[in-house]
């Protein structure tokens, strides 16, 4: 398939293996973590790693942004749609998130309305289809779907539909590469930038991280030569002695970002004092909340809601992984107690989540055993 | 501080829990259980199964088989609760006669004769329904079938979605014809009969809540002269055939896997998806591989048949798009390795609900 096929392409792909490789300096072992949940998909689900030297460990970071959502979030999202009336919207990847009052999937059997939806618009035209119901839109996201459901919210105060709101778990990426930089448990030697939260902010915002912690970041997009390329950029600045931000998804990431998005977002948005994180705790400035502006669709006004924090279950270890600590096989309840059709931590419950694409694709990678069965 | 197990240690872990007879425990049925993956697994295989217990339930495949006298039965149910009851490529009625017909012919069973069981929902519109049986009959004169008994139910308006149909279908298998799981050995060639996901793909867009367009149609289709050229083609060869319905392709191989306790390994690149099929899983986060199909089966061929099999296949309308697109190995026992059109490898999984689309 056009644009597709081309950067799948395991020719270019073991051109590309062979000069990282070359690039490796002997004896050394390299720790690069993707912060985007998309790319770890991305790398599980085209082995990625099997074009990768053994010295080069990718590290799966925090950048799921289902696997961040707290418990007590989901009881909240759960007891809106409880009420008489609701109907709460949100994106697939919610549907089985654990909260202490079970998923959203529970939720419905046990008589809510929760839907799916692939847009935060098919939220509003829910909302406009059904006048005598409340819809309430469960947004999560970093910066990159923030912007959708900023212009939603504006479209819904255009048309004044006033039986629309929005729950806001919308979070920001930069704040929590600092929390896992602030981390004692890790080092880290470079990154690989989230590409489509870059889309949204550009690559500015991560300039701090060469200057104060000498380590390269290249910003990368989605298909796996993609992700190659980005390891050989980065591999590149180590031979050349540089640490800086490149971008290597300059077909759609622009340096200063997109101006009229993140200006919708300053409108519509206003940054939280602090917001609580699923494994990483409270992180100051970390999230959005609606503005003062826009506040009469802030659901979490609307409603009275429990807004009880939970406790992660004990044996859970989801914020060692999001943190890049523990890979994912490491946590002690991994693909025995927490599989994803009954997952414990929110890791396992995304496809973008490190333990879920870990069980899904690379578990058992066996590595050795397997590439031998499949020579 | 607690052991630290190796990899290889939790691989195993893993693959002890994989095996362990199912249980149901869940406190209420969801979604998730009715999308042909691990849920759908565990209600069957943990709550069902264990009441109803019987030799010929507990085998677990498309058709129970029962012998009467000298000759062997298949007999198979499926209900069908589609939505929207029509669809590019088909409609609920068609799919009826052929998803049923289907399950008796992997099973190497003539299909002989089928019963209909309508479900109706109050203000039901008298030429939908009559388009439907009317689609039944076309379905069942393309099979070579008839619909020997039926029932019918009206339902108040909201108690069911337009109308439900349950067929029944019982069948004869010829002499000579042995088809299970047990047969299938290392080497084994796997071979699919056609493009995969255009059924699963084709619904989800005619639903309508994507703004997705897309030229794909419904792959429903009978098998059973497909089936019966393969046998006639290659007679003992043909180990194991499955229909890939829910789950898809993916959950098939490894329900194989696990039943015949081989590893199979798949080439990614070998399988066929039509590129509107491709595109439209490229958008939703769907990959082809776990999307049902209505009209598709998979294969385990000795490796020296394999290419007269395929040959076979591919004389027949059904499976003209038909391809060789994996192999079984010893190892892993129970596994699926998909071999990645990147050139990588990765584990090709049961389906965990419904196919979730990503979100960014």
């Amino acid at each position: 398939m056009r644009f597709v096929d081309e950067f799948r392409d395991p020719e270019l792909a073991e051109v590309l293996g062979r000069e990282i490789t070359a690039l490796c300096e002997p004896g050394r072992h390299y720790k690069i973590m993707e912060v985007c949940g998309g790319h770890t998909h991305t790398i599980y689900r085209y082995g990625v790693q099997d074009h990768l030297p053994e010295d080069i460990e990718l590290v799966h970071g925090p950048g799921c942004p289902v696997c961040v959502i707290p418990m007590g979030r989901v009881d909240d999202g759960i007891a809106i749609a409880e009420r008489d009336g609701v109907i709460l919207t949100c994106f697939g990847d919610m549907m089985r998130v654990p909260g202490g009052r079970g998923s959203f999937l529970e939720a419905n059997a046990r008589g809510a309305d929760i839907r799916m939806v692939y847009s935060p618009l098919d939220a509003l035209r829910i909302a406009r289809q059904n006048p005598d119901r409340q819809v309430v839109f469960y947004a999560i996201g970093f910066e990159t779907t923030a912007p959708s459901t900023a212009l939603t919210v504006l479209r819904a105060a255009q048309e004044g539909i006033e039986n629309f709101s929005v729950f806001c778990n919308h979070v920001t990426i930069i704040p929590a590469i600092k929390a896992i930089l602030d981390s004692p448990d890790l080092r880290l030697d470079a990154f690989i930038g989230p590409g489509h939260v870059s889309t949204v902010i550009g690559c500015r915002p991560y300039e701090w991280i060469p200057r104060d912690f000498a380590m390269p970041l290249v910003c990368a997009g989605f298909e796996p030569l993609d992700l190659l390329q980005s390891v050989y950029m980065i591999m590149k600045q180590f031979a050349d002695g540089r640490a800086e931000v490149e971008n290597q998804y300059s077909r759609v990431v622009h340096y200063d970002g997109n101006p009229v998005a993140l200006k919708v977002l300053a409108d519509v948005f206003a940054l939280r004092p602090f917001f609580e994180w699923r494994g990483l705790g409270s992180i100051a400035h970390s999230a959005l909340k609606l503005s003062p502006k826009y506040a009469h669709y802030d659901a979490e006004l609307r409603y009275d809601l429990p807004g009880v924090r939970v406790a992660d279950p004990k044996a859970c270890q989801c914020g060692e992984v999001l943190k890049g600590v523990l890979k994912p096989w490491e946590c002690k309840v991994f693909g025995t107690a927490c599989t994803p059709e009954t997952p414990i931590g929110t890791c396992m419950v995304s496809s973008e989540g490190a333990c879920a694409a870990y069980y899904n694709y690379g578990q058992y990678a066996k590595q050795r055993l397997t590439l031998e069965v499949l020579k | 501080m607690t052991k630290q197990f190796t990899e290889d240690e939790v691989g195993e872990r893993i693959e002890a829990m994989r095996r362990r007879p199912q249980r149901f425990r869940d406190e209420r049925v969801t979604m998730a259980h009715g999308a042909g993956g691990k849920a759908s697994r565990a209600l069957v295989e943990g709550l069902v199964v264990p009441l109803l217990a019987n030799p010929a339930l507990e085998q677990l495949s498309d058709a129970g088989l029962l012998t009467v006298g000298t000759a062997r039965l298949a007999m198979s149910t499926d209900a069908f609760v589609v939505r929207p009851i029509r669809f590019p490529g088909g409609s609920i009625g068609e799919l009826a006669v052929n998803g049923t017909v289907n399950d008796l012919a992997v099973s190497g069973a003539r299909p002989l004769a089928l019963s209909a069981a309508l479900v109706l929902e109050e203000g039901l519109a008298a030429e939908v329904l009559e388009a439907e049986i009317a689609a039944m009959a076309a379905a069942a004169r393309l099979a070579n079938i008839s619909v020997i008994t039926g029932d019918t139910k009206v339902v108040e308006r909201g108690k069911c979605d337009s109308m439900y149909i349950v067929t029944t279908g019982l069948g004869i298998i010829d002499e000579g014809v042995a088809l299970s799981p047990q047969l299938v050995r290392p080497g084994d060639k796997v071979l699919v009969s056609g493009t995969v996901g255009d059924h699963g793909v084709a619904i989800m867009l005619a639903r309508g809540d994507l703004d997705i367009e897309a030229d794909v149609s419904s792959d429903t289709q009978p098998l059973w002269s497909l089936v019966s050229a393969l046998l006639g083609t290659c007679g003992a060869g043909i180990r194991c055939m499955r229909d890939a319905t829910r789950g898809g392709v993916a959950t098939v191989l490894n329900e194989i896997a696990l039943s015949a306790e081989v590893g199979i390994v798949l080439e990614e690149n070998r399988v066929p998806v039509r590129p509107e099929v491709v595109g439209a899983g490229e958008i939703l986060g769907i990959d082809p591989l776990y999307v049902a199909n209505e009209g598709k089966l998979v294969a385990f061929v000795a490796p020296e048949l394999a290419d007269a099999a395929l040959a076979a296949m591919r004389a027949e309308p059904a499976g003209r798009e038909a391809a060789i697109v994996g192999e079984v190995r010893e190892e892993p026992p129970g596994r699926v390795l998909g071999r990645t059109s990147f050139g990588g490898h990765r584990l090709i999984d049961m389906l965990v609900g419904d196919p979730l689309p990503r979100i960014c």
